[in-house]
């Protein structure tokens, strides 16, 4: 088990609990009261630590190492899965994932960011930063699930586009640009769902949707807290303050209307009960599809694009002269 | 035999040694140092004369030199408001009066109506001396609402995109501006209305990831940065130098993102070309 940093009193319970077990074992004492006991502790531990969360400790919960990716869900969400590679143009970009599945009888298209779980497969995923070819991936397969009716659903985890010199090469911004061109305007219904990082543009180049959810313990900004501090305050220093003043947990986005709900994690996080994360994720999309999946495909577009139509906050000032016809200045 | 012998012929102060002329009235090269009064430079659609360097100009200068005399402005009654009480090393409150102090604009973009080679046209031009250009809230509203008022209207659209991005200190509402933009504008590209994006010194990060990328015909200024992550990023990312050129306007023509690159001296006739192409309303 890994334990974050604000985890650590739980580590020792764990150590103790595991020593009281050996003890255990060697059957001289009896400790099953005790295990009682320590259990009980733990749980109530768990739940004191995850009921405060700051900002900057849920970032770093989005980010744990045994948390589970989309791979991962959609294996356990469906029976059938068939990946599907490559944008057709240039290559198979590993940092996004996606093909055709079977969600208990309804068809419908995958896509994710994948993220690595160690050393080299991590590299392999180039840590869930993809390339221009990714994000095309990405629209041919949404083209794809248009041609056969099928809903699309994408799960997101990214730290961000990949900043490359290829990348720029071959177009990162035309490639976001357009994929959320064509999102606003797919015929099909689209469900997002931030499982861990959503950073940015790399994270909203397959994030517009009919209905955009955030687990609990996810994050979703404009800018990684890390990336804030080193250009609002100069240092990398104030990773947390940024965290904090980029409101950008779950609770902070439902409550400004950028989201459309939030998905509980069972308690300690999705990685702490990955299989009943996946459960609970599953109940969540099937609920959501039978409404979005029942809707004339040009009242949902309507209705999509009025959402993100009504995102942004601005005040009026009263009307000036400025308004009125300029004339040009020599 | 005097005391004060001149040793060397001529000035031997180097140009990059030279004291600033005031402002006002001399303008000095960013990129030669060669100066040039202002005068001179704005009769050469604000380039350097020397070296036809782009200098950096703001909404209402490219208002000036594209329309048909008389333009009118519209939505300037849309302005930011710190609505997550942001606090960096500034709140955004104060780094909002501060801009609005230092350049008299109320945000990062103005929106116009006017007319080029007798055609009506909306351009969207933004200000980069406002939070370097940023985008938020009002950005993404003034560019929706400018749509809507196309739509409407049946008229040809254009933005002219100078920005360093988005805008961090409004988070995730500067984040969905991108997504807020691209849909609107894909209403536009359905009702079969020209959009043109013309990208200027700098276009990075999210304005270049959404509406600046989505013109119907995209150009762009000469040697203008143009790009999704800035150099510097890129730099620390790859651990290497970047080649001459990377990310400039030529960079991207080369690369197949523009359609093409025209000099500001050229602009607005090529504008008055292309809009002669598209069957909207005519005055």
């Amino acid at each position: 088990m890994v334990f974050l940093e604000f985890e650590k009193p739980l580590e020792s319970l764990y150590e103790q609990l595991e020593k009281i077990k050996q003890v255990g074992e060697q059957g001289v004492i009896d400790v099953s009261d005790m295990i009682k006991e320590l259990e009980n502790k733990i749980k109530t531990q768990r739940k004191e630590i995850y009921s405060n969360l700051t900002g900057w400790q849920k970032v770093q919960l989005s980010r744990h190492p045994e948390r589970p990716y989309t791979l991962y869900y959609i294996n356990q969400m469906c029976k059938k899965f068939v990946e599907l590679h490559g944008d057709r143009y240039f290559k198979d970009d590993k940092a996004i994932v996606g093909g055709l599945a079977n969600l208990d009888g309804q068809s419908v298209v995958f896509i994710g960011h994948q993220k690595g779980a160690d050393t080299k497969d991590r590299q392999y995923r180039n840590f869930g930063m993809a390339n221009p070819e990714g994000y095309r991936k990405a629209l041919r397969l949404m083209k794809l699930a248009e041609r056969f009716n099928y809903p699309v659903i994408c799960l997101i985890d990214t730290p961000g586009a990949f900043p490359g010199l290829e990348a720029e090469e071959r177009g990162q911004a035309e490639a976001i640009a357009r994929n959320l061109f064509e999102m606003a305007q797919l015929r099909v219904p689209i469900v997002c769902v931030v499982i861990g990082e959503g950073a940015s543009g790399g994270a909203i180049g397959i994030g517009l949707g009919d209905k955009v959810f955030m687990l609990e313990n996810t994050w979703y900004s404009v800018i990684s807290p890390e990336s804030c501090s080193s250009i609002l305050w100069r240092s990398w220093d104030y990773k947390e303050q940024a965290a904090e003043a980029l409101k950008l947990t779950a609770d902070h986005m439902y409550k400004f209307g950028l989201i459309d709900g939030i998905i509980k994690e069972p308690l300690g996080g999705a990685h702490a009960l990955p299989g009943e994360m996946a459960k609970i994720l599953k109940k969540h999309i099937k609920k959501e599809l039978v409404e979005l999946v029942g809707m004339d495909p040009d009242v949902r577009i309507e209705k999509r694009i009025k959402k993100y139509s009504k995102m942004g906050q601005y005040a009026k000032k009263p009307k000036t002269k400025s308004d009125t016809v300029s004339t040009k200045v020599k | 035999m005097g005391w004060f012998k001149r040793l060397k012929d001529g000035i031997v102060t180097s140009t990059k040694d030279k004291k600033e002329a005031p402002d006002g009235l001399w303008y000095k090269c960013a990129r030669c140092k060669e100066a040039t009064t202002i005068k001179e430079l704005r009769e050469n659609y604000h380039k350097c004369p020397k070296c036809n360097y782009h200098v950096r100009i703001g909404s209402y200068d490219y208002f000036d030199l594209l329309f048909d005399g008389k333009y009118q402005e519209h939505f300037s009654e849309l302005v930011s408001k710190d609505f997550l009480k942001f606090k960096d090393l500034k709140p955004y409150d104060t780094r909002l009066e501060a801009a609005k102090d230092k350049t008299g604009l109320d945000d990062a973009i103005v929106v116009a109506e006017g007319k080029i080679s007798r055609k009506p046209i909306v351009i969207a031009a933004m200000d980069f001396s406002f939070i370097g250009g940023s985008m938020g809230s009002v950005v993404g509203e003034k560019i929706a609402k400018s749509i809507d008022y196309c739509l409407k209207n049946n008229i040809p659209f254009m933005i002219i995109s100078k920005s360093g991005g988005a805008r961090m200190m409004e988070s995730a509402f500067s984040l969905m501006q991108m997504a807020k933009t691209s849909a609107k504008l894909s209403q536009l590209s359905k009702a079969g209305i020209p959009y043109f994006s013309m990208m200027t010194d700098p276009t990075t990060g999210g304005v270049t990831a959404s509406f600046a990328m989505l013109g119907d015909i995209n150009f762009a200024e000469p040697e203008a940065l143009i790009g999704f992550a800035g150099p510097r990023v890129i730099k620390e990312t790859i651990k290497k130098d970047l080649p001459e050129g990377f990310q400039t306007s030529e960079f991207l023509l080369e690369h197949g993102f523009l359609d093409f690159i025209v000099d500001r001296s050229e602009l607005k006739t090529r504008l008055g070309d292309l809009l002669s192409f598209f069957h909207t309303k005519t005055a």
